[in-house]
């Protein structure tokens, strides 16, 4: 198939569109659940709505989309509730929580999945997949759903843009400010359901989590401003879910979620090592200068030292003195610094082994060091 | 006498109780430390690594194959350091990048050989213990399932381990610091734990799945937790709780005909559920119990120090009755008539028409509590 051709495919466009509307969903909330570390909620959810969605077919006794989003929706939240109720009312910590309710409601959803294959409804086909998702079944009318529910989740979060802000980073100057806090989170942990919802017939219950955390981790590299980084998750969101998609047309085996997660991931690497300020490398090279650059310093006073140690500022000191006190590491170190202009070599060529002398720079780079070096040890 | 064998039911349920029993001894630890996340993290991704295990070595099971893939485990939880390490993810968030990575490339690995794995992405998540025992091996002349053999084993491994090491696991899960300052490496035994947790979790693979498995390794100990203070109890509590399980699971399993390892997990749900609501001490209901008594105490002592205040006073007639309980305390009628009514019944009080008197219960009651206010100060 061409690039066209496949572009025109009706099935693709489905997949694509769905791919879309998860990445820009998962993306935007995902940036606020993991700015107020409750990334694993996502988790939770995702296996939450297994059973929800069982009960939305036993109820409706049939596939549509939108009573088995209803039922996802339902236990969501009902599993939030529960986690909140086993922090506070228990001893439990959050993890153990977190964990709990994810094992049980996903226990029942399996139990609930069971007792539907036993049924033998006919509609039931394809129910269980969404366990991994199901890209390439997703309909015209799944897309709408989708569509609408994204939208009303971005639309709240457009409405309530300052106070969502205020209770991720300060709740608590939030609530002196009078906000309503706890309604204000219990809102933000509703509509991460919603975004779990939307992820279900794209990658399914157990690889949501990653599309709720991964965007928003990429995203917080490259930005410690929110109004950046929340349309950055949803850029880098679309990205992978559009590149997973396609990539998964490659080949027979292929899933969409996997591949979705795949990409995604890739991403958060890319990001955590090359995002500009915060990236691993450039601060592993910035490391490999300084220690450098201390190096050299360490060769100039070493020299300086020589040399009021001989009363005598144009001091020659044999290279091999020198390798004795710093390594071989100290040949590179002259030549840098000869072509600063802090050291010479001697002038008689001739002469082996070689010899090193301070320039007038190196002396004075050398004392402006030692004295920094004094004043710093005398301040602490 | 090997004749239980040859019921796949008692099987099966061995097999649940051992697959409880197994978790409860790493688990236990786990909740305890606040890490239960990383066993959820590590149950996932042991499904790469028995893909991998089998595309490489060709074994689906024995202890080759539980050692092998129990290694994705351990990268799982180092590859989390890693990132946390890093200071560039916060620690929630790191456990959430790793496992589904590695699950997802389980899974693409597993549906592009499909042909040649036993198992397929449904078993992976949900496990299959109705089965379990129809894959024996014949040990001394006698077919023996082999999850049996899997569970059973791991479950002696890890009660050496905790018994070996218990002193250890338990200074290192509460007081960090002080047993690195002991020399116990903490880090390590943290490691081994989470070693054998793998291991657990890729020997009950077969039969629970990647999922249902976090059922058993954190729901057990968190219901044992909230039921005693004591690790060893805990400990205990959870083994009972793994075989009642286990038996009450299969048991409405088969009578509702739904998934066997699904309802085992529902069962721990309960479990934790009433432990939280009616458990003692720690339960919902006792601490409203509890509060209540307090509240009731309280009132009654108010009651008696305010008759204490008041008595041989000339003021006495006007303030020891009951209309001024309303007006001087600001109780309303009902609520004066129960703490008149505890303190006749405790014996604290007495009524003379509307005349409230002390007894000498009662006056040492309210003597004892400001004595103790006279000493605070």
């Amino acid at each position: 198939m061409t690039l066209m051709a496949l572009l025109g495919d009706y099935t693709l466009q489905n997949v694509a569109l769905g791919a879309l509307f998860l990445g820009l969903i998962s993306g935007v909330l995902g940036s606020f659940a993991v700015l107020r570390k409750q990334s694993l909620l996502g988790d939770t959810l995702s296996h939450a709505a297994l059973p929800g969605i069982c009960l939305g077919f036993i109820v409706t006794g049939a596939r549509h989309m939108g009573s088995l989003l209803l039922g996802a929706l339902f236990t969501g939240t009902l599993a939030a509730l529960l986690v909140m109720a086993l922090t506070r009312y228990s001893r439990l910590k959050t993890d153990a929580a977190l964990g709990i309710v994810l094992s049980t409601f996903f226990a029942l959803g399996v139990v609930l999945l069971s007792y539907i294959q036993g049924t033998g409804n006919a509609a039931q086909g394809g129910l269980d997949a969404f366990l991994f998702g199901q890209a390439a079944a997703t309909l015209r009318s799944d897309l709408w759903v989708m569509a609408a529910i994204t939208a009303i989740a971005l639309t709240l979060v457009g409405l309530c843009w300052k106070e969502f802000k205020l209770v991720c980073f300060d709740p608590g100057f939030a609530s002196t400010q009078g906000l309503p806090v706890l309604l204000l989170e219990t809102v933000l942990t509703v509509m991460i359901a919603l975004a779990v919802v939307v992820g279900l017939q794209m990658v399914g219950v157990v690889l949501m989590a990653a599309m709720i955390i991964a965007p928003a981790v990429a995203a917080r590299q490259w930005s410690r401003r929110l109004e950046v980084m929340v349309p950055l998750a949803a850029v880098f969101g679309m990205v992978a879910g559009l590149s997973g998609a396609l990539a998964s047309t490659l080949g027979r085996g292929l899933a969409t979620g996997p591949l979705i997660i795949i990409v995604v991931s890739l991403l958060v690497l890319a990001s955590l090592l090359f995002a500009p300020g915060r990236g691993l490398v450039w601060s592993w090279l910035l490391r490999l200068r300084q220690r450098r650059e201390l190096h050299h310093q360490h060769v100039l006073t070493t020299l300086h030292r020589l040399a009021s140690r001989h009363d005598d500022h144009a001091f020659y000191a044999e290279q091999g003195l020198l390798e004795g006190v710093h390594g071989t590491a100290v040949r590179p170190a002259l030549k840098v610094l000869a072509q600063r202009g802090m050291v010479t070599l001697s002038t008689q060529a001739s002469r082996q082994p070689r010899y090193w002398q301070l320039t007038l720079e190196g002396q004075q780079e050398a004392e402006r060091i030692l004295t920094a070096l004094e004043r710093g040890g005398a301040n602490s | 006498m090997m004749a239980w064998l040859d019921d796949p039911g008692t099987v099966i349920m061995v097999v649940g109780a051992l697959v409880g029993m197994a978790s409860t001894l790493v688990g236990t630890f786990l909740v305890l430390r606040g890490t239960s996340m990383l066993a959820d993290a590590i149950s996932h991704s042991i499904v790469f690594g028995i893909v991998v295990v089998w595309l490489v070595a060709h074994v689906q099971s024995g202890p080759l194959q539980i050692f092998g893939a129990a290694l994705t485990g351990i990268l799982t939880v180092f590859l989390t350091q890693a990132l946390i390490h890093s200071k560039r993810v916060k620690q929630d968030a790191a456990i959430g990048l790793v496992f589904p990575l590695l699950f997802s490339v389980g899974v693409l690995l597993l549906n592009l050989y499909a042909g040649n794995v036993h198992i397929d992405t449904h078993t992976v998540l949900l496990g299959e213990i109705g089965f379990v025992w129809l894959d024996t091996v014949t040990l001394g002349g006698v077919d023996v399932p082999q999850a049996l053999l899997a569970m059973g084993g791991m479950t002696l491994i890890n009660a050496v381990f905790v018994g070996l090491f218990f002193k250890e696991l338990k200074l290192a899960t509460f007081d960090e610091a002080l047993a690195r300052a002991l020399g116990f490496a903490p880090g390590l035994l943290f490691y081994g734990l989470l070693f054998l947790t793998s291991g657990t979790a890729v020997a009950a693979f077969d039969a629970v799945g990647a999922v249902l498995f976090v059922a058993f390794v954190i729901v057990i100990p968190a219901s044992a937790y909230l039921l005693t203070d004591s690790v060893v109890r805990m400990l205990g509590y959870g083994m009972v709780m793994s075989v009642v399980a286990s038996v009450a699971g299969y048991a409405l399993a088969v009578r509702w005909d739904v998934s066997i390892g699904g309802m085992m997990a529902v069962m721990t749900g309960i479990f934790l559920l009433l432990a939280f609501l009616i458990g003692p001490r720690h339960g919902v209901v006792a601490q409203v119990l509890v509060r209540r008594g307090q509240r009731g105490l309280n009132e009654t002592r108010t009651l008696a120090v305010h008759l204490y205040n008041h008595e041989d006073s000339h003021a006495q007639q006007e303030e020891n009755v009951v209309k001024a309980l309303r007006e001087h305390l600001h109780w309303s009628d009902g609520r004066a008539r129960q703490v008149i009514l505890r303190g006749l019944d405790q014996g604290y009080i007495t009524q003379a028409g509307q005349m409230l008197n002390l007894t000498a219960t009662g006056r040492a009651l309210a003597m004892e509590l400001l004595n103790a206010h006279e000493r605070g100060r």
